[in-house]
């Protein structure tokens, strides 16, 4: 039993080599991986972080009722806001990103992380600063009312060099509610949708 | 304190495996949102769908997609009579200016809106490596970008080509069904934007949520259905030359 000295160090070399393999897994697996499943948890919670552009028309409505009290009544009224006046935001100086732990740090060292996204200002968080951009509806309504085979027989379609010849939509129809003479007064062009 | 060395040397993992703990911090939640209460997935009304595009600018501009790259993009299918089979299909930059007027002639025309099928069993999960993208509880799949390695193979497994390899971020990217709208009780940027109502987000554990009122009484399909993904954007009016 003399040599079995040789044994108890050999097997205090593997304890002590567990010991480290648990100190540096602990260090190295986030403290959220496998709360949910074999993944980050913390990462649910950073994707949700992501700004948000498109304010929703629940949010439009709120200041702009009269229009949508216009939109209910015509052919648009399910028609959102943005589809066609677009997401109104400014982009904001990105902000430097949130100091990580021990373990992000030295990560990021050797795999610079991706910068996050730069914060929004919303036109409907600052009306005055965030200004909306009248949209072109030669350009927009065509985009939709362009006659094409491809689209369904049931959807308004016109052949806007035959229909308007270059004069603004907005002319004879009521972008919030299109049809003609429910609130412009205009009478039907030649060639118009159905 | 009288610390031997030998008691430093138990004490010192222990500490350093507690300083973790404290470094970490809590996970970032929503506010009043409960994964556990919904089950997310998309309907899409193909009669809808007038291929303007809406869906696949909102989409890019919500969720900063770099150009060339989508997380959901619209195909325009001509189908003559004869064959069904192979159908003809453009998706021009994705869709993203609309489509070329197309004349009438002997074939039948319909857009097909895509994007992530959000599948409850999705390939791409299986393959990552690293634990890098996941099915949240509340059945969106999702990439955890800091810990994805970039290796692609989710990209190649979807069969769907839904992902891409972000060109600067050099990490898959991917539609996280607009995780951080949906989440505030906002519908998706290509839902809000959509024109026609082609596209609704739908809540498959809200019992209030129209969806289950449509799938009762309307037939629909999943695109692959052979590839036992469970995906969850249904497909109304799916025409079976669609692949």
């Amino acid at each position: 039993m003399k040599d079995a000295g040789h044994l108890f160090r050999f097997a205090g070399l593997f304890v002590v080599a567990f010991l480290v393999f648990l100190v540096v897994r602990a260090y190295v697996v986030p403290k959220t991986f496998g709360q949910y499943g074999h993944y980050r948890g913390a990462a649910i919670g950073e994707i949700s972080q992501h700004p948000v552009k498109f304010a929703g028309h629940q949010t439009c409505e709120g200041c702009h009722s009269d229009i949508s009290d216009t939109k209910t009544k015509g052919a648009h009224a399910h028609v959102n806001c943005e589809a066609c006046h677009g997401a109104l935001y400014q982009t904001l100086p990105a902000q430097p990103p949130p100091k990580g732990n021990l373990y992000e740090r030295f990560v990021a060292l050797i795999v610079p992380p991706p910068p996050p996204a730069p914060p929004i200002l919303l036109h409907a968080d600052d009306p005055a600063t965030v200004t909306p951009v009248k949209p072109d509806t030669l350009v927009l309504c065509a985009r939709c009312h362009t006659a094409s085979a491809a689209k369904p027989k049931g959807f308004p379609q016109v052949d806007p060099a035959q229909h308007m010849g270059g004069v603004p939509c907005e002319t004879c129809h009521n972008p919030h509610s299109p049809a003609i003479g429910s609130d412009t007064g205009a009478s039907p062009a030649a060639g118009g949708a159905k | 304190m009288n610390i031997s060395r030998r008691h430093l040397l138990i004490l010192l993992p222990a500490a350093a495996v507690a300083w973790k703990y404290v470094e970490a911090g809590e996970p970032e939640a929503s506010p009043n949102y409960q994964m556990s209460e919904h089950w997310w997935g998309m309907l899409i009304n193909i009669p809808k769908c007038i291929g303007c595009g809406n869906c696949v600018r909102a989409c890019q501009t919500e969720n900063d997609v770099p150009d060339g790259n989508f997380r959901t993009w619209v195909e325009r299918y001509h189908v003559t009579d004869t064959e069904m089979t192979t159908p003809e299909v453009i998706s021009p930059d994705g869709g993203k200016e609309g489509f070329p007027v197309a004349q009438e002639d002997a074939g039948k025309y319909f857009f097909v809106p895509k994007m992530c099928n959000h599948c409850a069993d999705s390939p791409c999960t299986q393959v990552c490596p690293v634990g890098a993208t996941f099915v949240s509880p509340d059945g969106v799949v999702l990439v955890d970008q800091k810990y994805c390695l970039g290796c692609g193979y989710c990209v190649q497994a979807c069969p769907y080509g839904c992902r891409y390899l972000h060109p600067t971020k050099h990490v898959a990217d991917k539609c996280t069904l607009c995780y951080h709208r949906i989440t505030k009780g906002l519908t998706t940027a290509c839902c809000e934007a959509c024109p026609t109502g082609a596209r609704q987000l739908a809540d498959l554990k809200n019992p209030n949520d129209p969806i289950h009122e449509f799938l009762k009484t309307h037939p629909v399909e999943v695109l692959k259905p052979q590839m036992a993904t469970g995906a969850k954007a249904y497909y109304f009016g799916l025409d079976g030359s669609v692949r």
